[in-house]
């Protein structure tokens, strides 16, 4: 489903991403670990397409669809979800309005009929409740005055509503406690385990993969993959540390 | 006073912003009138002014009196140009009330101000909430004086001013003015200008929203600080859309 190929990324100048490859298929969740300043946000960053993230060789498609060549709100249209390490604070516009204005967005970008203002709510409702995050925390303006796990919990709810077929988590994980940890890991697989769905999760720690078992696990360090393996490699890691393993 | 304005140039502070050229030229007796509007004591009044785009250079100057625990609330958009001025001059009688909710946006050379001055009489208390978003190379202002004589004790009065530019080349300019003899008031002002939030851009990209969209949210969300005093939902949102109608007429 996601085919990077020798991707090589600066930002601000400087070479971050030294030539990564990673191949996901549909059905997979892959986990990428690896040490702080090793450029896993900013490979998230430069999938969802952020300017300053200048990528200067190699390839990435979705489902064949060069990802490279499409502006980050097309990239959302044509299926890629970015969960945000910090999501960002919008005072003044509320989740709703929001939310339906982001699924409308898509929806015209593919050619598809819009949600009703009904049929938007029904919706939010559904995955709000999923993840257990009170409705009229969506009533309230994007991430404003939400705690660290509320900002999370909000992620799994768009990502809910959004349906993309790829997702991309940037340490979701941080800023969570136990309860929120297994909610948002449950969360994450009742949206996204599905034969036609693929996750990239992108985390320092073993924890949230108590929750969401991977398929495959990657080291990322220097910019590139260093090994890959098994669920056990994130094992490994935590009890070895990434020197060692990688 | 009135003899001093009554051939402004930009050497003059209260029309240091404006445009020099224009009110040079521009006819005295015109530039000099007052509309004049006076609130009767304990009454409530609202009042609305647009300067559309294309109305061509003008200055519109209101007069308000508004009597003993009147209150006044004045919402103005102000999209004109090539030099549009929007002035209030506003005298509160004792425990009165002025509140405005102003907004200036243009692009292109466009110049579009708010001007107000307000005298006000112990316990009386105004409100002043403007937006200015500007593109191209267009100029928004805010000069806002507040006057507070000696013996107008427990004033309250506020001045915010916000300003968005789009596009480099655009500016805005705010000069606060206090002037205050009384001792026991009240009395803020803040001027804040900056760019659309990058971040918030990206985020709201990330999630499908194409960036005329999410400009569209984001300068809605920011002008509607102007208009959160209006009372009706309804007239807000027309406000709010009519300003936003400007925008989109906007090639940015």
């Amino acid at each position: 489903m996601l085919k990077i190929d020798n991707l090589h990324a600066t930002v601000a100048g400087k070479e971050i991403l030294k030539g990564l490859s990673l191949t996901v298929n549909a059905g997979e969740v892959h986990a990428i670990m690896g040490p702080n300043g090793a450029g896993k946000s900013t490979l998230s960053y430069v999938l969802g397409g952020r300017p300053g993230y200048e990528v200067t060789q190699g390839t990435t498609r979705l489902d064949g669809q060069d990802l490279l060549a499409l502006e980050p709100h097309e990239r959302a249209a044509a299926g890629l979800f970015l969960g945000f390490q910090y999501p960002v604070e919008i005072p003044g516009v509320s989740f709703v309005q929001f939310l339906r204005e982001a699924a409308n967005s898509q929806r015209k970008q593919r050619g598809e009929e819009p949600l009703s203002g009904g049929e938007f709510l029904k919706l939010a409702k559904e995955k709000a409740g999923l993840l257990r995050l009170d409705m009229d925390m969506l009533k309230r303006p994007v991430n404003v005055g939400f705690s660290g796990g509320e900002k999370k919990r909000a992620e799994m709810v768009q990502m809910g509503i959004l349906d993309p077929k790829f997702a991309v988590l940037d340490e979701t994980d941080s800023g969570l406690d136990i309860d929120a940890l297994r909610v948002v890991g449950e969360g994450i697989n009742t949206i996204m385990r599905a034969p036609d769905k693929a996750v990239l999760l992108i985390t320092h720690y073993q924890r949230l993969l108590d929750y969401v078992k991977p398929d495959v696990v990657h080291v990322l360090a220097g910019g590139r993959i260093v090994r890959t393996g098994g669920p056990e490699l994130a094992l490994e890691l935590e009890s070895q540390g990434y020197e060692a393993v990688a | 006073m009135t003899e001093a304005l009554a051939h402004p140039t930009t050497h003059d502070e209260e029309w240091r912003y404006a445009d020099g050229e224009w009110l040079a030229k521009a006819d005295p007796v015109e530039l000099a009138h007052w509309h004049d509007h006076a609130i009767p004591a304990g009454e409530i009044e609202r009042g609305f002014a647009v300067i559309e785009p294309g109305e061509g250079s003008k200055v519109d100057r209101l007069r308000v009196h508004v009597g003993k625990g009147a209150r006044y609330e004045h919402f103005v958009i102000n999209a004109g140009g090539p030099y549009a001025r929007c002035e209030l001059d506003v005298t509160l009688e004792e425990g009165a009330h002025f509140e405005l909710g102003g907004v200036t946006l243009g692009g292109g050379d466009a110049r579009a101000e708010i001007v107000t001055r307000v005298v006000h009489a112990p316990r009386a208390t105004s409100s002043q909430v403007v937006r200015s978003v500007q593109w191209g190379r267009s100029v928004g202002n805010f000069l806002g004086r507040i006057e507070i004589p000696r013996d107008s004790q427990q004033v309250d009065a506020a001045q915010n001013f916000k300003a968005i530019l789009l596009e480099a080349g655009a500016s805005a300019n705010a000069k606060p003015e206090l002037e205050i003899y009384a001792d026991d008031v009240k009395a803020a002002h803040g001027a804040a200008v900056g760019a659309l939030d990058a971040n918030a851009a990206f985020y709201m990209a990330s999630r499908g929203i194409a960036p005329e969209a999410a400009r569209k949210l984001l300068v809605r969300a920011f002008i509607a600080d102007a208009f959160a005093a209006v009372a009706h939902e309804e007239v807000r949102d027309d406000l709010l859309e009519q300003a936003l109608h400007y925008l989109e007429d906007a090639s940015l």
